[in-house]
């Protein structure tokens, strides 16, 4: 775990290479291009970059329209904004007109800190996660964001990437293989896993650590992909720990919670825990404040693995 | 507006905008530039007596409302509220930080004498005509005050608010939009020109005054006019300067969303006493 670094500072710079590599590529912003990091590309290829204003749903109409006339449009805001006030624009012209745009979305998560809950997003995964055609990924470092957004400009179709505003630890590596759809197993451990997304991943790391001084070995995965959600490992886990522990840094309702618990409802009973949002909106605070006060810290995790590992023990897991 | 009332009002401003840089400076983060373009305009609404509200009771049913659609300018609501007696000035410096009833964004389940919750740009006035339906239905007899951004008319809500205010002849609303050219990603006129303003809200059917948003006559002489208005919706567009009475700041769209070091903060109250000035 070397390093730490935001998610959007990484952004703004594969964008740039992108858009050296790749002429199609246009940027569409809504006046936050510099919170954002668009403002590199724009720098670069003004031509190539539009500022709608503030004004989120015509900012997806207008990548919409971009996208149809075989360009591919990268739309960015903030989480909250992106999908929270376009969410119309984004289902009905977006995801049901399969419009190939990339949806990178900035500010997502309660790190967003002092701005407080109006800029906090914690329902954007479970908004994106429910529609068809749109996948939705979370990249858990600075890597993992080119990885992301290379992989989803190589498909067709809308994508939402959810990035953040604070500098996060690296837990993966530039050469660690990324294949949208898959999750990686980042620590091996029988007793139970926990399968993390975006900055919850290091913490992840660091519960698996102190959870194996205490005797227990437990799994880390790193499922980027929220959607489509890698149910052969999921399910494969699940069947080999008997005790699954989802981690995100978004509302435990809607999210990858229960995207795990849809999966494991209707394949596979085991004991499951989740760490996240507790269905509260959020307040202002440091990041490290607001995630100690929601309950996402690797001490959250660390007693939420004893819970569930109380259960593995006493219930029975089904599997078919 | 005779001389006496017109000191003190720049005394007030002067007061709010020293508060702000404080707030500001000890938060480490927030909205410096379009807090200290209102501090005249908050100045003249809460202490000029125009508004109808009492500190002590602050949900008082037959209050004049104010909405801030451009919410993350707060640090000067909050100034304004502190000071006219909500709460203790002490929680200014709270500002964004954990446990605060002050927050990053205006929040009307924490803070007295807030009305509504905002934050995300365009909503507030469409909340502000909700208001000003529901202050005719009840004949409640107040007033409900609107302040929105220029950058914040990029949205397409507020020009939805604007047609049902003129349609439901809500001459009891009074938006005041902050008119200082300035957004996040640079001038008004760059990012994305709303121009010519004043028309597009005359063609919406509302009565529009445009003023020098930090001339207390002028603020007086418009506020009354709207007040007088029957029939239809007022919009008051304030030409200001973001930034407003901090040299540094004036005009610089870097300072939208930065707040001072102590140094600068030391350096803009200065300015505030008319030192520096380049
Ligand atoms: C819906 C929404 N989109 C984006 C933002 C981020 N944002 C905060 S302030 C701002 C610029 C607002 O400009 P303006 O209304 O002119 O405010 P002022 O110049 O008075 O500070 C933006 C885009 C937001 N708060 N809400
Ligand atoms: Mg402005």
């Amino acid at each position: 775990m070397e390093g730490t670094r935001s998610t959007r500072d990484a952004y703004g710079e594969v964008l740039v290479s992108l858009g050296v590599e790749n002429p199609k590529i246009v940027v569409v912003d809504a006046d936050v291009s510099k919170a954002t990091r668009t403002s590199l590309f724009a720098r670069q290829f003004p031509e190539r970059f539009f500022n709608v204003g503030v004004a989120e749903q015509n900012l997806m109409g207008v990548a919409a329209g971009l996208s149809l006339t075989g360009l591919i449009p990268i739309a960015s805001t903030f989480a909250v904004f992106a999908t929270g006030r376009a969410f119309d624009q984004v289902r009905n012209t977006i995801a049901y007109g399969n419009c190939n745009v990339k949806i990178v979305a900035t500010h997502g998560g309660i790190t967003v800190g002092e701005d407080g809950a109006s800029h906090q997003s914690i329902e954007d995964i479970a908004l994106m996660r429910v529609l068809p055609n749109m996948k939705v990924i979370v990249p858990a470092d600075a890597f993992e964001v080119e990885k992301a957004l290379r992989a989803a400009v190589r498909i067709y179709g809308p994508v939402y990437i959810r990035l953040g505003r604070v500098p996060v630890p690296t837990v993966t590596s530039k050469c660690s293989h990324f294949e949208i759809g898959r999750a990686n197993v980042l620590r091996d451990g029988s007793d139970l896993a926990i399968l993390a997304t975006g900055i919850m991943v290091s913490e992840s790391l660091k519960a698996a650590e102190i959870l194996s001084s205490e005797g227990v070995e437990s799994a880390v995965i790193n499922v980027h992909t929220i959607k489509p959600l890698d149910r052969e490992t999921v399910l494969e886990t699940a069947k080999r720990c008997g005790a699954l522990i989802t981690a995100e840094e978004h509302s435990i309702v809607g999210g990858l919670g229960s995207a795990v618990a849809e999966l494991l409802s209707t394949e596979c009973w085991v004991a499951l825990g989740m760490v996240g949002v507790k269905d509260t909106f959020g307040e202002s605070g440091s990041p490290k404040e607001l995630m100690k006060k929601y309950g996402i810290t690797a001490g959250d995790i660390v007693e939420k693995a004893k819970e569930v590992l109380n259960k593995k023990k006493t219930g029975r897991a089904v599997c078919r | 507006m005779d001389e006496v009332r017109k000191k003190e009002l720049t005394e007030m401003a002067k007061k709010l905008r020293i508060d702000i840089l404080e707030m500001l400076c000890e938060a480490g983060s927030g909205h410096s530039g379009g807090s200290l373009s209102m501090a005249d305009v908050f100045s003249y609404l809460y202490f000029s007596g125009i508004l109808n509200v009492d500190p002590k009771n602050p949900d008082k049913k037959d209050r004049d409302r104010v909405v801030l659609s451009k919410g993350h300018a707060c640090p000067v609501w909050y100034a304004a509220l502190a000071e006219k007696g909500y709460f203790d000035k002490s929680h200014l410096k709270k500002l964004r930080k954990y446990g605060s009833i002050l927050q990053g964004h205006p929040d009307m389940r924490k803070t007295p004498g807030v009305d509504m919750t905002t934050g995300s740009l365009g909503q507030g006035l469409s909340c502000a005509v909700g208001m000003a339906i529901g202050a005719k239905l009840d004949n409640l007899g107040c007033k409900i005050f609107a302040i929105v951004g220029d950058g914040e008319c990029n949205e397409g809500q507020i020009w939805e608010a604007a047609m049902a205010a003129a349609h439901y002849k809500l001459d009891n609303l009074i938006a005041i939009v902050d008119k200082n050219g300035l957004q996040i990603d640079g001038f008004t006129k760059d990012v994305m020109n709303t121009e010519p303003l004043a028309e597009k809200w005359r063609a919406f059917g509302w009565e529009v005054i445009e003023i020098d948003g930090h001339n207390f006559d002028q603020i007086d002489s418009a506020i009354g006019r709207a007040i007088e208005t029957k029939g239809k919706p007022v919009c008051i567009i304030a030409h200001t300067t973001k930034g407003k009475g901090v040299y540094f700041m004036e005009n610089v769209c870097d300072w939208h969303g930065k707040a001072p070091s102590k140094e600068e903060k030391e350096k803009a109250l200065a300015s505030l006493c008319g030192e520096g000035a380049e």
